[in-house]
């Protein structure tokens, strides 16, 4: 009898832990079970400041792929944009834009992709040349800044 | 004073240096011969069942009690730094990736090491002491397959789950206090959660860090008892080392495997 209620606690330990284990798998970290078929994009960026590998990209807000690597195109000394996209999501006009975006003014950087009007389509390996780089605020006060000075200067 | 020659000096720190080599030698062959040995007479799987309650089910209040109070001051400490920043709603990925990743299974391992190491190593240097290892061995019962495999196969089963469980655990208590009492808007905590927190990279990862203390802080806990001196001085020395090295090296090994597995390189 006191063997059996030790079994029994032993069996419920176990349960939790796999119940506890297909709570972190399925409401923690949100996995859904047979989304691997994507698709790999490249995009080139002037400056992808704060842009990291598993950022999102979405579409009309809507997540439909991630970032996968970011390096530097050695001819070009552009930042390059490596995506996997959804396989859903096959039918991207070639002539699409990629635009480096923040969530929030502080926010993390991902990137937002706006459809374009070709009847080519994005495949495998395909290249997005339509991009718009991520905002840098230093830039912008730099920019702003200069030209303070420079009305300062035409006034005297 | 009694003053000790160079050559004197030399010796003893070669001599430690051989025994400490000899102490890793003989707990890795203690190990292969317990994992891998002729199996036990008896039923095996009746004796695993009942080191699983001792070790595993045994553990389960502390590391649950824990972990809720380690989920809710994570959840206070991360919502008051980040609302310097305006961006609260990112407390939920705070807590989840910090348990995952560090805390759920290194908290565990220590906690483990104290309450489930100590013991092993306490019972089975007992064991040792009273002479029921060599009575085992004169009847014919191997004793690394009676009394220390099953030992082993319980911690390395049950320390990942009560590590997962920790993090559950944890997780829901960092939850209540955020959305319940902080008044972090419940579907942007979740969300936040589940869009920075990946299957592969951070609950995977965090299981397989947990899988390596379970082998490493059972291992230290079974060897020492396994090992030592046959009087109660010695057994207290020995739960005493096994704490501190079962502790040692877990964080030591978390830096390692935090650098290989997020350290991007």
């Amino acid at each position: 009898m006191q063997n059996r209620t030790l079994e029994v606690g032993v069996g419920l330990f176990l349960l939790a832990g796999l119940l506890a284990f297909l709570l972190l798998a399925l409401r923690v970290s949100g996995l859904t079970v047979g989304s691997d078929n994507t698709y790999k994009v490249y995009a080139n960026f002037d400056n992808i400041a704060g842009l990291t590998v598993r950022s999102k990209v979405t579409m009309a807000g809507v997540t439909i792929g991630k970032v996968t690597a970011i390096d530097l195109d050695r001819d070009s000394y552009m930042g390059r944009v490596t995506m996997q996209l959804d396989e859903a999501v096959n039918n991207l006009p070639a002539d699409s834009t990629a635009s480096i975006l923040t969530a929030g003014l502080l926010g993390e950087k991902y990137i937002g992709i706006s459809v374009g009007g070709e009847e080519e389509v994005l495949g495998e390996g395909g290249i997005i040349h339509d991009t718009q780089s991520s905002l840098v605020l230093e830039d912008l006060i730099g920019k702003f800044l200069l030209n303070s000075v420079n009305k300062d200067q035409a006034n005297q | 004073m009694r003053k000790t020659s160079v050559l004197e000096r030399v010796r003893l720190f070669g001599r430690a240096g051989i025994d400490v080599l000899g102490t890793l030698g003989r707990s890795v062959i203690f190990l292969v011969r317990a994992l891998f040995g002729r199996s036990a007479t008896g039923n095996g799987f009746q004796l695993l069942v009942k080191q699983l309650h001792s070790v595993g089910v045994m553990s389960l209040a502390i590391i649950v009690v824990s972990g809720v109070f380690i989920g809710m001051v994570l959840s206070l400490q991360g919502f008051s730094i980040l609302a310097q920043y305006g961006s609260e709603q990112a407390v939920g990925q705070m807590v989840a990736l910090t348990l995952l990743r560090e805390l759920g299974p290194v908290v565990t391992a220590l906690l483990f090491a104290g309450r489930a190491g100590s013991a092993l190593t306490a019972e089975i240097g007992n064991m040792k002491s009273t002479e029921q290892l060599s009575s085992l061995a004169m009847i014919g019962v191997d004793p690394l397959k009676y009394i220390v495999a099953p030992r082993l196969w319980a911690g390395f089963i049950s320390m990942p789950l009560l590590a997962i469980i920790f993090s559950v655990v944890g997780i829901w208590g960092g939850a209540m206090v955020a959305i319940d009492w902080l008044g972090v808007y419940e579907g942007s905590f979740w969300a936040n959660m589940q869009n920075s927190v990946s299957f592969r990279e951070d609950v995977l990862n965090g299981v397989i860090k947990s899988i390596v203390f379970a082998f490493v802080v059972t291992w230290i806990a079974v060897f020492q008892g396994y090992d030592c001196e046959p009087t109660s001085e010695g057994i207290s020395r020995a739960t005493t080392k096994t704490v501190v090295y079962a502790s040692l090296a877990v964080l030591g090994l978390d830096f390692i495997l935090t650098a290989l597995m997020f350290g991007d390189f």
